[in-house]
This record gives C-alpha cells, sequence and structure tokens, in this order.
C-alpha cells in the first residue's frame, strides 16, 4: 500500500474485517442510540422499493439455503432405503435414479435460485447504500458551506475530515453487508428452528441446548475482548504518538542527544502494547473454537440420537444427514448476530458524528432586503463596535475607527494580539456583537456575504493554493478571465518570470501541498490573484516568513503596486509600511488600543512608541542613529 | 520477506509447538467425518442386532475429538497471538532504534511520514501477516492435501469429481479475484482524491469564501463525491459476484457427489456413509482452498510492508563515529569553517562552496542570506548532521569527524528553526536540553529565554502540559521554550537558526539582549532574515548561492557589499539605514 492511504492520519489499529472478524474491536457506544438509528433509517425511506427487493430477496436467498439439506436428505433417504434392504437380504433391490435424478435438479434449481437472489440482494444494496452515502457526504458538504468560521476555529481538520471519509465509510459498509447480514442471521436462525422442528422435535431439543451455552461463550468472549482491544488501542495509539513525535523532531533529538531516552520510552510502551497486543487477539481468537465446539457437541449428539431412531425405525437417514447439517449452521448466525450488534452500535456512533456536523448552528442568512453598492468607493467606518469570539467573553468594546478611499490602515502589535480579528469582522467571517460596520455608509449586514466579500482582495500570510494549474489558481477569483487577463496580472505581480520558468508554465499543476514551487512564490501567485480579482478594498497580510530575501523584494513590490488606490488594511511587519500608514491600528490582547498616525502614536509615548523604540536598540541598550 | 524470518527465530519452540497443533487439528477436523461414516455404515448392523453400543461408542470418540480439536486450536492461537505480537514487538523496536540513530541523510531519502508509516502501519501489517501465517497459512494446505488423500482412500471411483471440482473452484476464484483486485485499487485513489478535495476545501475556508466561490468548491466537490459514488457502486456490484459463485460451486460439488455417488454405491459397492464422509471432506478442501485465496490477496500487501521495513532496516547511516575518539573540552567557544564546500547527495550542484570563517568566545556571528543560499546547511555541518564533502569543520579546535557524535553535540546549544517541542510539561521540555538540570537552572533558562511570563500566566506554570507538537502554545511561545531548552544546555557553541521570526520586535530585542549576557564565552552563530536582528553581530556572513559574497560589521558591509545592502534595503526604509 502507499503511503497516499494513511494521510488521514495514524491509523486506527486493526481495521474492521481484519483477524477476529467484523465486530471483535472496541465498539465505540452511541449517545442515542434510538434517536439516531431512527434518523439514519430516515435516509433510507427514499429507498422502499429497493429495500423491499432486498429484504424479499434476502430471506428467500436464505429459505432455499435452508431448505436444500432437508431435500438432500431425500436422496440419501431414498439411496439408503435401497442400501438397507440389500443388507437385509434383497439383492433385487434397485436405487430409484430416476428419483434421485430429480432430486438433485431440483437441488440444483435451489442453489441456483438462492445464489442469483443473494447476487440481486447484494447488486441493489450497493446502489441504495452507495447513494445513501453520497446524499450524506454532499449534506455535510453543503453544511460546512453555510457553517459561521467560529466552527472551524475550534477544530482540526483531520476532525472534520475523518467525519465526512472515515465515518460516512463505516455507515456505507453497514449499510452494504450488514443490513443483509443481519436479514438473512435472523431468517436462517428462524427458518432452520422451523425446518429442525418440522424432522424432529426430540432432535430439536438436543440442539437447541446449544444456544445458551453460545450465547454465554459469546458474551463472555465479546466483553473481555473488548476490554483488551481497549487496552491495545490506547497503547497503540501511544507508541504512534511516539513514534510520530519523535520522528518529526528528529533533528532536536540528535542535536540534544537524546537518541537513548527516547528509545527506553518507548522501549516501555512497546512493552505494553506487546502484552494487550496478543491477549486481544488471543480472546479473540478463541472464539471460534469455542463456537466449534459448542457446535460439534450438537453435532454429535444429533448424530448419535438421530442414527439410534433411524435404528429403531422411527427416522429415515435422510433427515438425520439434514439435521446434521442445520445443526451445523446453527451457531454461525449466532456468532453473526453478536457481531452484528457491535457493528451497529459502532456505525450508529459514527453516524451520530455526521448529524452532530449536521446540527451545528449556521451563519445568520442574508438579510432579506439587501443593499448593493453600485460603484463602491471603499470608505470604511467602525461605529461603536463591540465584539467577542464568543458572547460572555467581548474583547472589543465600542471601537470607531474610520478609513477612507485610498488610505493605508496599519495593524500593527505583538503576536497573538489579534490583528486577524479586524479582518474577520470586516469580511464578516464573524458577527459583532453590537454596534455596526458601514461600507460607504452601508451597514454590511445588510448586503449579501458574496457582494460584500467581492469588494475586498485579500492575501494573507496562508497562501492557500489548491490542486490545479497555475493558471487556475490564479484565475480563481475571477471568472471568466482570459489567458492574457492572467498573463498581465502575473506580470503585475512579478510572478510571470517564475512561472514561465516552471516546468509547464502556466498549464504547471500545483500538487497537493504546493510543495513544487517556493512558498514565496506562492505568496506572489496569490498577489496575482488579487490583482486579477481588482477589488476597491485589500486586506494584506505582510509577514513574509521563510521567503528569501529577494522574492521578499519583489512581494513588496508587488504588494505595493497592488495597494495603489485601494483602502488596504494591512497587518504591518515593515516600518515603512507603518510609518507611512495613514492610520496605524495598534493592538493587544485582541482588542484595539491606540490609533492615530506615526507621529501622533509617537508623541502619545504609550505602547506603540514603546513597540517602536525597542526595535531599534542594540544589544547594550543604545539607540543606533 | 526471508530477512525478516531473523525476527522469527527466537520463537522457534512456540512456532514448532503452532504447527504441531494445527496438523493435530487437521487430523481431528479430518476424523470426525470418518466417525460420523462409521455411525452411518454402523446402522444397518445395528437395526438387525440392535446393539447401540457401537453407536454410543463412536460418539463418544465423536465428543473426545472435538474436545481435541478445541484444545488444540485454543492454543495453537495463543501461541501464535504471542509469537506476532513478540514479532510485531521485537521488529518496532528495532525500526524504532535503526531510525533514532539515522542522520539526516536517510531522513531526507525516505521522508519522515513514510518512516512513520513503515514503523506503525507496516509492522501491523506484518503483525496480522504472521498470525495468518501461522493459523490459515499452514492449516490450509495441510488440510487441502490430506483432505484430497482422505477422500481418495475412502472413495477412489470419485477422484475424478474431486479433481473437476478443484479445478472449477480455481477458476470461479480466479476470475472473480481477477476482476476485484484492480477496482478497489482504484476505488482507493478516488476516495483519496475526494479526501484531497475535502482537504482544500477546510484549509482555504476563508479564500474561498473570501472569493466567493462557495459554489464552485461545491461543484468541485460533487463531481468527485458522484465519481467515487459510482466507481464505489460497480465496485460492490463486482464483488457481489463473489460470493454466490463460490456458494454455487461448493453447492454444486454436493449435488455432483451425490449424485455419481448414488452410481458409485449402485455398481462399485461404495457405502452410504463413506459417501456422505466423502462430501464432508470434499467441502473441508474446498474451505481450504478459498483460504488460500484470501492468503494470496493478503499476501502482496504484506509483502510490500515486508519490503519497506527492509529498506529502513538495511539503510546504514552515513555518519558514523571514528574509531579513535577526540577530545572536544580543551578549548571552549571555537568553531572554524576551513575552505568547507558540500554537496547534498544526489544534488546536481553544491550546496556550499569553499566556506571560511572563525568565530570565537563571546563573538557573535550571523549569517544572511536568501533561500537556498545554505545558511542552516552551514549550522547543519557544525552538529554533523551531514558530512562536509571538502573542507573542515572543527569545534573547539577539533575536527568534527574526529568526535564521537555524543560528545560533539554536547558541546552545542541549538535551537532549529522548526520549533519542536514534545509532549510533556513545559519543564520537561526545557530539561531536555540538559536532562540533569535542576529546578533552579530551569527557571533561569526560561526567565532569560523571556518565556518565564507567559509559562507563569498558565495554570500549572512550569508544570502545565505541551501538547504533541506543542500545538497548544503559540509560535513566538514555542520559539522563546525551544530557546530556553538551549539555555539551560550551557554549551560552548550555541546555534540559533532563524529562532526569532515569530516574535515581535520587543520581546526579540528583550530576548537578545539577556541571551548575549549569558554567551559571553560562547561561540553564537545566528542564521536570519531580519537585517534588524542581525545588524549588530560581531561578523556578519553573507551568503549568496552557496558563496561567502561578504563577512564584516554592518558599517563595513554596507559599503562593500551589494548584496547585503539589497537586502537591508529591501527591509528598512532610506532614513532607518543611516
Amino acid at each position: 500500500m502507499s503511503d497516499n492511504g494513511n494521510k488521514q492520519g495514524m491509523p486506527k489499529g486493526p481495521r474492521r474485517g481484519g483477524h477476529g472478524g467484523p465486530g471483535m474491536g472496541p465498539v465505540e457506544k452511541p449517545k442515542d442510540f434510538k434517536g439516531s438509528l431512527k434518523r439514519l433509517v430516515r435516509y433510507l425511506s427514499g429507498h422502499k422499493v429497493s429495500l423491499s427487493i432486498v429484504m424479499v430477496t434476502t430471506v428467500l436467498s436464505t429459505v432455499f439455503t435452508i431448505f436444500a439439506p432437508k431435500v438432500l436428505g431425500w436422496a440419501t433417504t431414498s439411496l439408503s432405503e435401497t442400501i438397507f434392504a440389500r443388507a437385509m437380504g434383497n439383492v433385487q433391490a434397485a436405487i430409484d435414479f430416476s428419483y434421485i435424478g430429480k432430486v438433485l435438479l431440483f437441488l440444483l434449481g435451489l442453489y441456483v435460485l438462492s445464489a442469483l437472489f443473494q447476487y440481486i440482494q447484494q447488486y441493489v444494496m450497493a446502489g441504495v447504500s452507495q447513494k445513501v452515502v453520497y446524499d450524506m457526504r454532499k449534506q455535510i458538504d453543503e453544511k460546512l458551506d453555510r457553517l459561521p468560521l467560529k466552527y472551524y476555529d475550534g477544530r482540526t481538520h483531520g476532525e472534520i475530515l475523518s467525519r465526512v471519509t472515515n465515518d460516512v465509510e463505516t455507515i456505507s459498509s453497514t449499510l452494504q453487508q450488514g443490513l443483509s447480514q443481519m436479514i438473512s442471521a435472523i431468517a436462517t436462525l428462524v427458518g432452520i428452528l422451523i425446518m429442525m422442528l418440522s424432522i424432529s422435535p426430540l432432535l430439536t431439543l438436543i440442539a437447541l441446548v446449544i444456544l445458551p451455552l453460545s450465547a454465554i461463550v459469546v458474551s463472555l468472549v465479546v466483553s473481555k475482548s473488548q476490554k483488551y482491544f481497549m487496552g491495545q488501542q490506547r497503547h497503540l495509539g501511544e507508541a504512534n504518538g511516539h513514534i510520530e513525535e519523535m520522528y518529526t523532531g528528529h533533528t532536536v533529538i540528535k542535536a540534544y542527544g537524546l537518541e537513548t531516552k527516547s528509545i527506553d520510552e518507548f522501549q516501555g510502551i512497546n512493552e505494553k502494547l506487546y502484552t494487550t497486543s496478543w491477549k486481544s487477539q488471543f480472546i479473540s481468537g478463541i472464539m471460534m473454537p469455542l463456537m466449534n465446539f459448542i457446535g460439534n457437541l450438537g453435532f454429535v449428539g444429533v448424530c448419535v440420537i438421530g442414527c439410534i431412531r433411524v435404528v429403531n425405525g422411527r427416522m429415515v437417514l435422510g433427515d438425520v444427514q439434514a439435521f446434521i447439517q442445520y445443526v451445523r449452521n446453527f451457531t454461525q448466525p449466532i456468532v453473526q448476530t453478536a457481531q452484528i450488534a457491535n457493528v451497529i452500535q459502532s456505525t450508529i456512533a459514527a453516524a451520530e458524528r455526521v448529524f452532530e456536523v449536521l446540527d451545528e448552528q449556521e451563519e445568520a442568512p442574508d438579510s432579506e432586503t439587501t443593499a448593493v453598492l453600485e460603484n463602491p468607493q471603499g470608505n470604511i467606518r467602525f461605529e461603536h463596535v463591540d465584539f467577542g469570539y464568543s458572547d460572555d467573553d467581548i474583547l472589543i468594546r465600542d471601537m470607531n475607527i474610520e478609513a477612507r478611499k485610498g488610505q493605508t490602515i496599519a495593524i500593527v502589535g505583538p503576536t497573538g494580539a489579534g490583528k486577524t480579528t479586524l479582518v474577520n469582522l470586516i469580511m464578516r467571517f464573524y458577527e459583532i456583537q453590537g454596534g455596526r460596520i458601514l461600507v460607504d455608509n452601508v451597514d454590511i449586514r445588510t448586503m449579501t456575504r458574496n457582494d460584500l466579500r467581492t469588494l475586498f482582495g485579500m492575501v494573507l500570510q496562508d497562501t492557500w493554493l489548491f490542486s490545479g494549474t497555475v493558471e487556475e489558481n490564479i484565475a480563481y477569483g475571477c471568472e471568466g478571465a482570459t489567458h492574457d487577463d492572467v498573463v498581465k496580472a502575473a506580470k503585475a505581480a512579478f510572478a510571470d518570470h517564475f512561472i514561465r520558468t516552471l516546468p509547464q508554465g502556466y498549464n504547471t499543476v500545483l500538487n497537493e501541498e504546493a510543495s513544487n514551487i517556493s512558498q514565496g512564490q506562492k505568496q506572489l501567485l496569490t498577489i496575482a490573484r488579487a490583482i486579477l480579482a481588482d477589488p476597491p478594498m485589500l486586506i494584506l497580510d505582510e509577514a513574509t516568513s521563510n521567503v528569501d530575501t529577494r522574492t521578499e523584494a519583489h512581494i513588496q513590490k508587488a504588494m505595493d503596486r497592488l495597494m495603489e488606490g485601494r483602502t488596504s488594511f494591512v497587518i504591518a511587519h515593515r516600518l515603512s509600511t507603518i510609518r507611512d500608514a495613514d492610520l496605524i491600528l495598534v493592538m493587544n490582547h485582541g482588542t484595539v488600543i491606540e490609533q492615530g498616525n506615526h507621529t501622533e502614536l509617537m508623541k502619545q509615548g504609550g505602547f506603540y512608541a514603546d513597540l517602536y523604540n525597542s526595535q531599534f536598540t542594540t544589544r547594550d541598550g543604545e539607540e543606533i542613529a | 520477506m526471508t530477512k525478516l524470518f531473523r525476527y522469527l527465530k527466537k520463537y522457534w519452540l512456540a512456532i514448532a509447538l503452532a504447527i504441531a497443533f494445527v496438523v493435530i487439528q487437521c487430523w481431528g477436523q479430518l476424523t470426525l467425518p470418518d466417525l460420523m461414516s462409521d455411525i452411518v455404515n454402523g446402522i444397518p448392523a445395528a437395526s438387525m442386532s440392535n446393539d447401540l453400543s457401537e453407536l454410543y461408542r463412536t460418539g463418544g470418540k465423536m465428543l473426545a475429538v472435538s474436545g481435541v480439536i478445541a484444545v488444540v486450536t485454543i492454543l495453537a492461537t495463543l501461541f501464535a497471538a504471542r509469537t506476532a505480537a513478540g514479532f510485531a514487538k521485537d521488529l518496532r523496536q528495532a525500526l524504532f532504534e535503526k531510525v533514532e540513530n539515522y542522520s539526516l541523510h536517510e531522513f531526507d531519502t525516505i521522508g519522515t511520514a513514510s518512516l512513520i508509516t513503515r514503523t506503525t502501519n507496516d509492522v501491523m501489517q506484518l503483525q496480522q501477516l504472521v498470525v495468518m501465517g501461522m493459523r490459515m497459512m499452514m492449516m490450509a494446505p495441510i488440510m487441502c492435501i490430506w483432505g484430497i488423500i482422505k477422500a481418495i482412500e475412502s472413495a477412489p471411483q470419485l477422484t475424478w469429481i474431486l479433481a473437476v471440482i478443484i479445478a472449477a473452484l480455481l477458476v470461479v476464484v480466479w476470475i472473480v479475484a481477477s476482476k476485484t483486485i484492480p477496482v478497489f485499487q482504484i476505488l482507493q485513489k478516488k476516495l483519496d482524491r475526494l479526501n484531497l478535495v475535502m482537504r482544500e476545501k477546510l484549509t482555504g475556508i476563508r479564500v474561498i469564501r473570501a472569493f466567493n466561490k462557495q459554489s464552485y468548491e461545491k461543484k468541485r466537490f460533487d463531481e468527485s463525491n458522484q465519481d467515487l459514488t459510482d466507481t464505489a457502486v460497480r465496485v460492490n456490484r463486482t464483488v457481489a459476484i463473489l460470493m454466490p459463485a463460490v456458494m454455487i460451486g461448493m453447492n454444486l460439488a454436493t449435488v455432483a457427489i451425490m449424485w455419481f455417488g448414488s452410481k458409485g454405491i449402485d455398481t462399485m459397492g461404495l457405502e452410504l456413509g463413506t459417501l456422505m464422509a466423502f462430501v464432508q471432506y470434499a467441502m473441508q478442501v474446498m474451505f481450504a482452498i478459498i483460504a488460500c485465496a484470501m492468503i494470496f490477496v493478503m499476501l502482496p500487501r504484506a509483502l510490500a510492508s515486508a519490503k519497506r521495513v527492509n529498506e529502513v532496516l538495511d539503510m546504514e547511516t552515513e555518519i558514523k563515529d571514528p574509531d579513535v575518539k577526540s577530545d572536544a573540552e580543551m578549548k571552549r567557544g571555537f568553531v572554524e569553517f576551513k575552505n568547507v564546500s558540500f554537496q547534498y547527495p544526489g544534488a546536481e550542484e553544491p550546496t556550499l562552496r569553499d566556506i571560511s570563517f572563525r568565530t570565537e568566545p563571546g563573538q557573535v556571528t550571523a549569517i544572511i542570506g536568501g533561500t537556498g543560499s545554505g545558511k542552516s546547511t552551514i549550522l547543519n555541518l557544525i552538529l554533523r548532521f551531514y558530512d562536509v564533502t571538502q573542507g573542515q569543520v572543527s569545534v573547539n579546535g577539533v575536527d568534527v569527524r574526529q568526535l564521537s557524535q555524543e560528545c560533539l553535540r554536547a558541546q552545542i546549544s541549538y535551537v532549529p528553526q522548526k520549533q519542536i517541542l514534545f509532549s510533556g510539561t513545559v519543564s520537561d521540555n526545557i530539561r531536555n536540553g540538559q536532562l540533569d538540570a535542576t529546578e533552579e537552572e530551569i527557571r533561569h533558562a526560561a526567565v532569560v529565554a523571556q518565556a518565564d511570563g507567559f509559562i507563569s500566566e498558565m495554570e500549572n506554570g512550569y508544570a502545565s502540559p505541551i501538547a504533541q507538537g506543542g500545538t497548544n502554545v503559540s509560535g513566538g511561545q514555542r520559539q522563546r521554550l525551544a530557546v530556553a531548552r538551549a539555555l539551560v544546555r550551557k554549551a560552548p557553541v550555541y546555534l540559533f537558526d532563524d529562532t526569532f521570526s515569530a516574535l515581535d520586535f520587543k520581546t526579540e530585542s528583550k530576548l537578545r539582549a539577556a541571551l548575549f549576557e549569558e554567551t559571553k564565552e560562547s561561540a553564537v552563530i545566528i542564521v536570519g532574515q531580519r537585517v534588524s536582528s542581525i545588524m549588530n553581530a560581531d561578523q556578519i556572513l553573507v551568503l549568496d548561492d552557496g558563496c561567502v559574497v561578504g563577512l564584516g560589521t554592518h558599517k563595513e558591509l554596507m559599503d562593500t557589499c551589494e548584496v547585503y545592502r539589497e537586502i537591508v534595503e529591501s527591509q528598512l526604509s532610506q532614513d532607518e539605514i543611516a
């Protein structure tokens, strides 16, 4: 298997269907089994016809399978009668081949039909289950579009991703296999019971003795193995975590000579993993031999007593043969039911995680009567804005900012001061708790989000490109842009040159991590993207970490060009930007603590002056003139 | 795979026992039909003599055999589980120790992510293989052959049916397998694609919303969703043939045996019980064949894992300790490069060309230059993460190749560019710099690194937990903790690789001021991007494309070095350059 298969993160230990059979792994308990089950069933309601077909074919297929041993028994009986007759001295007794032939043909028909129905059931179910999970994925995807950014801030990508893929995949495989298995297991149990009763109530009684025995064994083994599987899972997680951590931190391990410490730690974890691992493996492995033994008990009992009854002339041999097969098949659905019960539990738990996403609170819908800016100028005003990431933790109180057309507003402050908060508010990624934000005197809440966001261009440090060609990435912000437009924008962003040096120029496909171009080149592409979109207002992040100095010079020139004539909010790192800004917003602890231009703020002698002075102190504390 | 067998050697007894148990198990499972056939064959005699004792005796034997089967199967499972888990443990440990001793070159060659998968996932795969191997893989062939022999023995007349059935079954299994395995691979690819689209959506959520591309993204997702669904339906429908086909095959076999068996009874003196036993043998043989088929499905995957694991184990690390180790403690705080050139293995161009410089105790050397100019490589050479291609790097006057790696690195406090913290407490993380550091020393290091402030604000202070990868502290805090870790080591040589990039100017300058108080007797080498961070250094090394284009103080370089001036001008406005 390639490394690709594991991108979702660490493997979760033995997969379902691995050694020990499905459902032997640790089972997650759903929170509200009934409610979630009902909700899951609702997804199936659109497929009533298909499901009825599945139901009927499963039952039919099972019935035929169950009926077959009985039919086979007819042939055996016929044979045995002849043989007994011969043994009794009737040498003339002939085997009734035409009867046996008919019986066997009939049997063949049963088998073929049973297989056919089984196939139909699987075939139909494949359509249903895939359609259901298709709908589910689509729903999640659409839901994610309507969720506020707040939702994403609190969760890792892996967490959300695993709901779209792993959880949905669990549901899909349960629908594909579990549903029909369950129907068939129940039908088999009932069917076999009926057949056995019809052959011999006495033998049935013997066979039934194994039922409670099996039930006890199954529940004992399952509950024991649960415990060890949990332990194995935990230690496996620990081991994987340690490996991941030590490997990614390899340089530090080497530099500080921590190899021995790390290996010793690993040994401890590995030892614990070994113990739980073999125990869980072993316990789950003894299920089959135990069940087989119990099955064999029934088998032997039936064999002996059945044959005695044949000797006594109370039964025919064919029936005994059939009965033996029934007994053999009796334990299987019991094990299956136990496993399916576990599978269903974890499926419901998976479904609950999916539903959780679907039930998240959505963004406030766009207002009904929407304002449209015909000729946007780029004046922005914050009036008495209150904001906090949650209602009970208000960060910003009564903030007033005024930015006029074409001005540059520099946002400065220490790391973690919340400089992106302002960006989030202007773009309406978050809702404010009080006051209002106006663009050209229009409250942004009266615009649609789409219209509002069209007004802004955004170039962030976190350059986002998707796997597609360079051209597609530049044209991302501007549908219907021609190739010439793209090239023009790239030229303006100083990106044209490096793009042409790429293997396929503008048609070079950026790979998943866009690792085939450098960080600085990525930034140039995002600038080109913003230039092409040509918005009246801009949001820029000047930070250019991991960019070489020459590319950085390009980036800055490109940014300067981009800012010409536009109202720009700049998360500023360059002194020149800060000093030349029309307005400086000084942020700390999530809120704007000072605002004004450079001269004003220096005169104030507050936080900004302190900040500004500190960056030009030498190690002896004196100013460089 | 065979190479990995050596890890099984120490379990030879367990394996031998497991094999013995599996053989007994096979014997038991093939004896049961015999006994059943005895019962059936004995019915006419019993009904004539009315003597049931023979029946009971045979029944008793069957029970005993069943019991034996259960016991040996459980024992075989026990040995298999212990062996497989032990094998996995040893292998994992071997891999981990091997990788821990890798130099950076080996990490580059295989890749960190792949190394992780190999130590975790691939080992799990192999563990499964060993379990399967000790149970099914041994059992299936034994069962298959033994079953065939018994079947032929009991009813030689029917041998040809068995041959036909086995052939037919093999064909069915082969056809279905060859159809399904490739589609499963396609399915995996489509799933990966869907994952990719979704991941991009999540990482780019702000950009997507900023550009109003929700509908475009929705279309993109829907396309791959639809594509995945179509493939999945196709795959599942293909796979749906598997079970019914195999069932028909096996059932057909039963019917055929019954029919030709009847003929055999009629003309060739076959007994009924024997016929019934023959059916059971045939069933066992067919199950064994299907088990074999499953092994063949599983084997390629496990073999791929084995290959990947072996690659790791076979790789020899390039950096080796010298046989005769020198002592580096004679002098402290000297680093010298003499005409050093370095080329990464497999690279077309050298990364560093003819680098020479030296630094003394208390002196601060800064290295500046564009990305790919080789700044970090210089630090990597001092740490001997790589060996020079030409020239010599010496620390405290000794060639780094003449020191043991342990001794060399004990001389160095290194703060890497990527701030790496480990899970544990704040204090644990700082202590990693010097394992026997006292609480005092740790606190002092944190104070100097400007980390004491935020650490004290954390809920449990120095005992506060750091999450894996340090994700629960900010980038700037991570950097400061990494600096504290370096400081607690009190080494003669300090290396800072672009260490202050996530700090704001104010914190940075405070940190620098406090830092240099501590490093007065040490050599300090700083790699930097910001001119403001490095302009006060005693000497500045300007790198361009792997070559030294300037060496001197800020003032000197402003006059003499054009590359340096260019860098400075791009970062500072005119009047600040002064």
